[in-house]
């Protein structure tokens, strides 16, 4: 297969690269520039954006002996990622930059476009894995017995390297088109020992972790600096003024830190963020508890088990969810509903800090059933 | 066996081991054969030119050959002749020492003319003289065509000319092959006591080049452009000409350009000058004809395809030929041409690998999304009639592909896709 290799500069883009040369694919290098301007983004080696992050991958492409270009996505990235970003803040709800880029740049942009110059697939280093199996067809217009090819994602053989989550967003045709060769390793310290067997100086580099695009790791000045400042109240759940804040759009749901009240809550216990009303620019804390939800739907959802959802008819059906990326999964009953919508009925204990905006993960074990991104949050009604 | 172009046997001379097409001789162009020898001859001797004893003054006397030579070949006498380590040593040496020689005796001299199409290596010094220097950039407008606009530039000298320091104006344009007119511009410049210098990089070897005719005052040229090695290059610079250095050290090239002379590469960069000048009229003649044809089969091929910078003649590179393919992003382009076998280049600079919009084309009007599907094709010594057919031959399923590309990247405008 002719292979577009993403390279950041990071070890894993670069070992992913060097696996599928071994695999005898014809590979082709390419990094993304996300950035026009020079010192927009960090130029530290942490981040995934910077010129010697550009040079990194040019060595590694170097070392494995395959062509390699730049292409920019610049105009792309700040009309969809960092645009989603400061919409999605300014509304008082909670982005995942890293899933709209997955969504709009490496598995949209990138992909459509290696898709038009012959490329079959595109390989990134990602933690998670792609299993294809034959499974019955039992949708409305299958015939008796035929089976039919579902392409699964699953979670990475290293948990703790997972990266399903921000994965599951692309739906079942770009899925096709991908590679995650990393998916199967046990460690990160194998992947890098990988790298350093094949010569590749990016063996030590550090993790990223931050968002690329918020150049010092300053979310909240990042947001000030675009979005300007609008000062307004902080009250707590009875509606009593009790802080100042400079943009509501700073804060998101569940926070704890950095919440700027001088005065303690009456009983001593921290408060955290209940509610980002930017409409009224008003932000609500309060007492733990007062976040937890049982309920969750989510809208613009992305399907990858055609057979889990034709087999539940539109009907509940059990999985797992998680809505943050380092999250643990709970157990729920889950159901498609009409116009990409998902219900989420919690079954075990609740959640606590579920904001609108967050990307919803359905599992099943370790398969990615489907995506969404949370609406709204809150208590059912009690049972009768 | 006879070379292709004259007396120099080009036939022993490869530029990738599996290259199928090289068009990209305006980036670099094949060592000639006499020139690597020559340089090799060097390299196994040892001596500084600036040393006393016998092995620096046999090192000092190829440099002082080579001078020589390089004079000749660029009708200036030996002691007009600055070595440096190429092109763009060159012209910061010309701007910033031209700029910075001029304003230590007239301290009203701040102003600095170039033309808008300018290299890099012109234009950075020039804007960095400013932001640190305390110059005043004055860019010249070109026409559609890229040739500078010679009134512009006299009603420039004619605002203040005691307050300019110098004009820059290119020889040959690297980009679109635009010969301008040096000459014009001098006679314009020195009717106002303003010194001109050019960078010849690409017109020398192509183009008749005579500094005393011309009546520049400091003109580049580099060594690898010419078949010679990288690395090495000249400033040619009068006598009188008010130079400040810019490296400062041992004193070496009348105390202009301080460091160790090269001998290897000064040698192989005079034998290689010397051999482009003695066959430039067969070359120029042939590779004129060979770009006739690939500007003719683009033309045929690929309808949609625009030639940017002159129309193919006297006023342009005879090895040059640029085109723009609307729909399509140079790196794409690139990319599908690499993979079939022919190298080529959009022409402008990169930013840490991203093709740019060429400054050079949008000084000519071209809108920034036609000048993203920019690609040049360049000719040199050993360049083939089959070179042409096989871009020929690919260059259709090429255009195709990147302009189908070009659709599946373009941006969405914003709320699109979301």
């Amino acid at each position: 297969m002719k292979v577009l290799a993403a390279m950041s500069g990071g070890v894993d883009s670069a070992v992913a690269a060097a696996l599928a040369v071994e695999a005898g694919h014809e590979v082709v290098g390419v990094h993304m520039a996300l950035s026009r301007s020079r010192d927009q983004f960090r130029t530290g080696s942490r981040g995934c954006c910077s010129i010697e992050d550009a040079g990194d991958a040019r060595r590694a492409a170097d070392v494995l002996g395959i062509p390699y270009y730049v292409w920019d996505l610049s105009e792309r990235f700040e009309e969809t990622v960092v645009a989603d970003f400061l919409d999605e803040y300014a509304a008082g709800r909670t982005p995942n930059p890293c899933v709209r880029c997955n969504e709009h740049i490496k598995f949209e942009a990138l992909l459509d476009k290696a898709t038009a110059l012959g490329f079959d697939a595109v390989a990134t280093g990602h933690y998670a894995q792609v299993v294809t199996r034959d499974v019955p067809d039992v949708s409305d217009d299958a015939a008796p017995g035929a089976v039919r090819r579902v392409n699964e994602l699953h979670r990475a053989v290293d948990a703790a390297k997972d990266q399903s989550y921000v994965l599951a967003v692309m739906g079942p045709e770009r899925l096709a088109r991908s590679i995650f060769p990393l998916g199967g390793f046990a460690s990160k310290d194998e992947v890098r020992a990988e790298a350093e067997r094949r010569g590749l100086s990016v063996s030590n580099k550090p993790d990223s972790y931050d968002i690329c695009f918020v150049a010092d790791g300053d979310t909240q000045g990042f947001l000030r600096e675009r979005l300007g400042a609008r000062p307004g109240e902080i009250v707590d759940a009875a509606g009593e003024v009790v802080g100042a804040h400079d943009g509501a759009y700073a804060f998101t749901v569940g926070q704890r830190k950095g919440l700027g009240v001088d005065r303690p809550a009456p009983d001593g216990r921290p408060r955290y963020v209940l509610e980002v009303d930017t409409a009224a620019n008003r932000v609500v804390i309060g007492a733990a508890e007062l976040l937890s939800v049982d309920r969750v739907v989510g809208e613009r959802s992305v399907w990858l088990a055609p057979d889990v959802l034709d087999a539940a008819a539109g009907g509940w059906f059990d999985a797992q969810v998680q809505v943050r990326a380092h999250g643990a999964p709970v157990a729920a009953r889950v159901r498609a509903t009409p116009g990409e919508g998902t219900e989420v009925e919690l079954v075990g204990p609740p959640l606590r800090g579920v904001a609108a905006g967050q990307s919803l993960v359905v599992y099943r074990g370790t398969r990615v059933l489907g995506q969404s991104t949370v609406a709204s949050a809150g208590r059912r009604p009690p049972q009768p | 066996m006879s070379g292709r172009s004259g007396f120099v046997d080009w036939s022993t001379v490869t530029t990738t081991p599996d290259a199928i097409a090289y068009l990209d001789h305006a980036a670099t162009t094949p060592m000639s054969p006499a020139a690597v020898e020559a340089m090799l001859a060097e390299l196994s001797r040892t001596g500084n030119a600036s040393s006393l004893h016998s092995a620096g003054r046999a090192a000092r006397r190829t440099v002082e050959e080579a001078r020589e030579s390089v004079a000749a070949s660029l009708g200036a006498r030996p002691s007009e002749v600055v070595f440096t380590a190429g092109g763009t040593e060159s012209d910061n040496l010309a701007v910033k020492g031209l700029f910075w020689g001029r304003r230590t005796t007239e301290p009203a001299r701040r102003r600095i003319l170039v033309s808008a199409v300018e290299h890099h290596a012109v234009l950075d010094p020039a804007f960095w003289m400013a932001e640190h220097a305390g110059a005043e950039i004055v860019l010249l407008p070109v026409d559609a065509a890229g040739r500078v606009d010679l009134a512009a530039l006299e009603s420039e000298l004619a605002a203040a000319p005691e307050e300019t320091a110098l004009v820059s104006l290119m020889w040959a344009n690297n980009e679109v092959g635009t010969v301008q007119p040096v000459e014009a511009a001098v006679r314009a410049a020195h009717a106002h006591g303003v010194p001109v210098h050019s960078d010849a990089v690409q017109a020398a070897g192509r183009l008749a080049l005579d500094f005393a005719a011309s009546g520049l005052d400091a003109m580049t040229v580099s060594g690898h452009k010419v078949g010679g090695p990288v690395g090495v290059g000249a400033l040619v610079a009068t006598r009188g000409l008010p130079l400040t250095p810019v490296l400062h050290g041992g004193g070496q090239e009348r105390a202009v350009r301080s460091g160790t002379l090269d001998t290897a590469s000064i040698r192989a960069f005079a034998v290689a000058l010397a051999d482009a000048v003695a066959t430039r009229d067969a070359t120029a003649t042939r590779l004129a004809a060979l770009r006739d044809e690939l500007v003719a089969g683009v033309r045929a091929a690929v309808p949609s395809a625009v030639l940017r910078g002159p129309a193919p003649g006297p006023e342009r590179l005879p090895g040059n030929a640029h085109f723009t393919f609307p729909g399509c992003e140079g790196d794409s382009l690139l990319y599908l041409l690499d993979s079939a076998g022919v190298q080529t280049s959009t022409g402008s600079a990169c930013q840490a690998g991203v093709p740019q919009p060429s400054h050079v084309l949008l000084a000519m009007g071209v809108d920034e999304a036609d000048a993203r599907g920019a690609l040049r094709f360049s000719l040199g010594a050993t360049s083939t009639h089959e070179d042409v057919a096989h871009l020929l031959r690919v260059l259709p399923g090429v255009v195709e592909r990147a302009s189908a590309a070009g659709l599946a990247s373009a941006p969405a405008r914003r709320g699109g896709a979301r």
